[in-house]
């Protein structure tokens, strides 16, 4: 990591979790934080072993850690964004056993053993995930913050299979919002990717 | 957030042993109204015991041709059941208006009965609320209550019962199951919920530590149908204005069953016995849906900024009537 003179919230984080701070707040240094330093009241680490693409990650967590915040803060996995932090937006969503939901509303210890998959996780090797290829196609994003939860939700929306017409991947899709407006175009997307999943069968 | 320490239930046994031994300690289930609530300092559990994976996650058949759902099965789940679609679609319409997608999800039924209240003044955290600080006041009855309810409201708090599915549940004569530190019980959905009176903190009948190991409910008459109309600021991802969930039979071209339940305008999920006795005899008109919805907002109380609900809620009971009357 490149340093800054400012350090911001990520830096702070990561201090800690190396140990800068006497409370064992979080820290990926394995499960003898805890012991080392023992908890004097509620909250102590706890080791918790998250699956994130295909790759186990056996961390010691500050039970307070989203599993938003361990993908981005703890794991460096910053393609899941925070927009709202309280399920109001679908910028952190990713997928969790294959279903889409808010990774800011979900604790880290609670996913533990379960497989969760982020924007990170769509593509193999080089090639896109179909709906990330069709997401360019279609200039379904102009900023970009919300596309990898839009993009989550998407692989989430065309599992569950509840949508066929525009009005029902509109409604289906409508757990992300977009500020820049790009609503159109993902539908778009969505479609051109179940239509090509649908005539492929 | 406040430091709390995390422990996955071993059961549901001993998930009440670990709750009902700490009086701050608290049931974690899909968190999206407690992790929500946490990051506003609004709930400050030192202690989360999650009950997310125990196995209270199905949805059964019941003699009678009712269905048994466990408190873990996830909104999305079960507004999809079959058995929901095919013969409780007040159910399904209902869940399916809630939240997003995601979040329904993760929701579950037993968190989605106990969900709290989207007062702005008792999430802000600092505000004057009874129901957040008891005896500290409340900030809405002079403040923006736009979305708070015209129903059901004391002098000390007017909060909305924000959930979709407890109105369908309404209607559906739901038992809730529990299994506390006194042991089980059966709890009639008309008795779970209390008014706020002067203690809006109480919410609802539970004990600390009880936890609601599932719901259930019996059929509808055979030939009844029900539906849920919800009306709000925007069409989606969206907390109701004011909702309606209706059961209806008609036989011989009178109304043999009508059940009403209101959301959005009430403190709890709202029942309106007097509509539905009202109906029972008449025939399925304008009329007769209009007289109902006149008699279901009887006693409202409006506030500065929510008056329009009163207006706005008899529509929704006549459409939703009108709907279910056409077939
Ligand atoms: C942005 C947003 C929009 C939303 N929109 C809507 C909407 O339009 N309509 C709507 O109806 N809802 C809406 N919701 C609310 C959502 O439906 C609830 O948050 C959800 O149903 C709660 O379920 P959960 O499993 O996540 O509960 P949790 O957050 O895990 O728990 C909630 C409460 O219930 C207790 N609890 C949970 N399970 C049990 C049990 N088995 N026994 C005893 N206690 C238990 C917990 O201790 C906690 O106090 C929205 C939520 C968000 C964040
Ligand atoms: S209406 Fe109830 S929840 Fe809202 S501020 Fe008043 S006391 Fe609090
Ligand atoms: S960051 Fe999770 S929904 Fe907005
Ligand atoms: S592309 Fe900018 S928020 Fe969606």
């Amino acid at each position: 990591m490149p340093p800054d003179p400012d350090p911001d919230r990520r830096d702070f984080i990561q201090g800690v979790a190396a140990g800068g701070l006497g409370v064992a707040l979080l820290s990926t240094a394995g499960p003898g934080v805890a012991a080392a330093d023992p908890p004097t009241g509620p909250g102590r680490a706890i080791p918790v072993q998250l699956t994130v693409n295909g790759q186990d990650h056996a961390l010691t967590l500050d039970p307070r850690i989203s599993l938003l915040d361990a993908l981005r803060e703890v794991l460096h996995l910053t393609g899941t964004k925070k927009g709202c932090d309280h399920g109001q937006c679908g910028a952190c969503t990713v997928l969790v056993d294959g279903r889409r939901v808010n990774a800011c509303l979900t604790l880290a210890a609670s996913v533990a053993g379960s497989p969760v998959r982020t924007v990170e996780g769509l593509a193999t090797g080089d090639d896109l995930h179909p709906l990330q290829a069709a997401f360019i196609k279609h200039d379904a994003f102009q900023c970009g913050y919300c596309t990898p939860g839009q993009l989550c939700s998407a692989v989430g929306l065309l599992k569950e299979a509840h949508a066929t017409t525009d009005d029902e991947v509109r409604e289906q899709m409508s757990g992300n919002l977009c500020r820049c407006g790009a609503y159109p175009n993902v539908v778009a997307a969505v479609q051109e990717v179940r239509l090509a999943a649908r005539d492929a069968r | 957030m406040n430091p709390f320490d995390y422990a996955r239930a071993a059961g549901a046994a001993a998930a009440v042993t670990q709750v009902a031994a700490s009086p701050r300690a608290k049931f974690l289930a899909g968190g999206t109204t407690l992790i929500d609530l946490m990051k506003l300092h609004v709930e400050t559990p030192d202690t989360l015991v999650d009950i997310g994976r125990l196995p209270l996650d199905k949805v059964e058949a019941v003699a009678g041709g009712g269905l048994a759902v466990g408190a873990n099965v996830r909104n999305s789940d079960l507004a999809y059941h079959d058995a929901v679609l095919a013969r409780f679609p007040v159910l399904s319409e209902a869940l399916l208006s809630g939240a997003s997608p995601q979040l329904r999800n993760a929701a579950t039924v037993g968190g989605n009965l106990l969900q709290r209240t989207r007062c702005p003044y008792f999430r802000d955290g600092v505000s004057p609320c009874n129901k957040r600080a008891p005896g500290s006041g409340c900030a809405a009855l002079g403040g923006h209550n736009r979305g708070n309810a015209v129903l059901g409201g004391s002098e000390s708090c007017i909060a909305t019962s924000a959930s979709d599915m407890c109105v369908a549940m309404a209607v559906l004569n739901v038992t809730i199951k529990t299994q506390g530190p006194k042991g089980e019980r059966a709890i009639p959905f008309a008795d779970f919920y209390l008014v706020p009176g002067e203690t809006p903190e109480r919410e609802t009948v539970l004990d600390h530590g009880e936890l609601i190991v599932g719901v259930e409910w019996p059929a509808l008459p055979a030939g009844a149908k029900s539906h849920y109309l919800k009306v709000r600021d925007r069409a989606s991802y969206q907390f109701a204005l004011a909702s309606a969930a209706v059961v209806l039979e008609v036989a011989g071209g009178v109304v043999t069953t009508a059940r009403v339940a209101l959301g959005g305008v009430a403190t709890k999920p709202w029942r309106v016995p007097d509509a539905e006795k009202l109906l029972v005899g008449r025939k399925p008109t304008a009329e007769a849906f209009a007289a109902a919805a006149e008699v279901a907002t009887k006693g409202a109380v409006p506030r500065t900024f929510n008056g329009f609900k009163v207006a706005l809620v008899r529509r929704v009971i006549v459409r939703a009537l009108e709907t279910v009357a056409a077939g």
